[in-house]
């Protein structure tokens, strides 16, 4: 194996083991949510996208109906699917590679693979982080999830208050633009002005509408 | 009903994912596509923040959350990474209520 390769599989595996630290915050925030240890790991197996899934029990923790989390978890996946789209000619797999791929197709797995000279190096960019934070994740997932049920009342340990603070700090690495800070703080708005009006979940997905005005009026101006 | 919500999810976003790979690109890049879908994450987790953090039901309410929020905004200008954010804002809003 050359000396590259190496380096590309070398930074995956740190990739990959830092953001599956996150996922002891995920397992800890979904059990606090009132999903299951079981129904928590599922989600980290076959969802696999961590601010859909953070997304989905934040609307549960809401008093959201489920299927409202998620819709809300769909429409933070879509941003895959945009990877995706720049990720194809360079990888270039087909048939069933292609269909295996995807499940591993998320920020960390494109960020690491879409900047490569060659499909070798993208491929191993690509498979080396995506296969070390779905290991890392779904360890961390369950290591969060048994330690949220060993603790008991969530609220004493402000678990519910980390919820919060996880989404904050998704949402920071996106807050550079003017735009979408003025985005943030009018979705913010529009989520607890209907609160008191809607059933929980509909605010979240209310401020999809938000995105979406905001990217038709900006694209109008140019 | 937890189940189902997780079934949807994890079929519905592995199926965005794989059609991202498999869709011809012409079909979703064009700019003003792109452009929503840059600010999509934005709007749905910055709602999510103020529904978490403030929401109580169907009211609004201050509470040891909001002082938890206000200590991760600060671990995040000290630029700490993500699992300290988190640490932070549950740390603070504990000690909060233990006040």
């Amino acid at each position: 194996m050359s000396a590259a390769r190496t380096s590309i599989i070398r930074d995956g595996l740190a990739v990959g083991l830092a953001t599956g630290t996150y996922g002891i915050s995920f397992g800890a925030v979904s059990v606090a949510a009132g999903l299951s240890v079981l129904q928590t790991c599922a989600l980290s197996l076959l969802v696999f996208t961590g601010a859909s899934q953070f997304a989905l029990v934040g609307v549960i923790a809401s008093g959201g109906v489920p299927l409202s989390g998620a819709l809300t978890a769909l429409l933070l996946g879509s941003r895959n699917t945009l990877y995706g789209l720049r990720l194809a000619p360079l990888l270039d797999w087909h048939g069933i590679r292609r269909v295996g791929a995807a499940h591993l197709l998320i920020d960390e797995s494109t960020a690491m693979s879409v900047n490569r000279d060659t499909t070798e190096d993208a491929r191993t960019g690509f498979l080396s982080t995506g296969l070390a934070v779905f290991l890392f994740w779904n360890l961390a997932t369950l290591g969060g999830a048994l330690a949220g049920t060993a603790l008991g009342d969530p609220r004493t340990y402000g678990l519910d208050a980390a919820v919060g603070g996880a989404f904050l700090a998704l949402v920071w690495p996106r807050l550079g633009s003017t735009l979408n800070r003025v985005v943030a703080l009018l979705a913010i708005a529009l989520a607890l002005g209907l609160v008191p009006v809607t059933t929980a979940g509909v605010p979240v997905l209310a401020a999809a509408a938000v995105a979406v005005l905001a990217g038709l009026l900006t694209g109008r101006r140019r | 009903m937890i189940w189902v919500a997780v079934v949807v999810a994890a079929a519905g976003c592995y199926l965005l994912k794989l059609a991202g790979l498999s869709v011809p690109p012409r079909v979703l890049q064009r700019p003003v596509v792109s452009r929503i879908a840059d600010l999509l994450p934005v709007a749905l987790l910055s709602a999510l923040i103020g529904v978490q953090v403030l929401g109580s039901g169907q009211h609004l309410v201050l509470d040891a959350r909001v002082v938890g929020l206000a200590c991760a905004f600060v671990a995040l200008v000290l630029r700490a990474p993500f699992i300290v954010v988190v640490f932070v804002a549950a740390l603070s809003a504990a000690l909060v209520r233990l006040l």
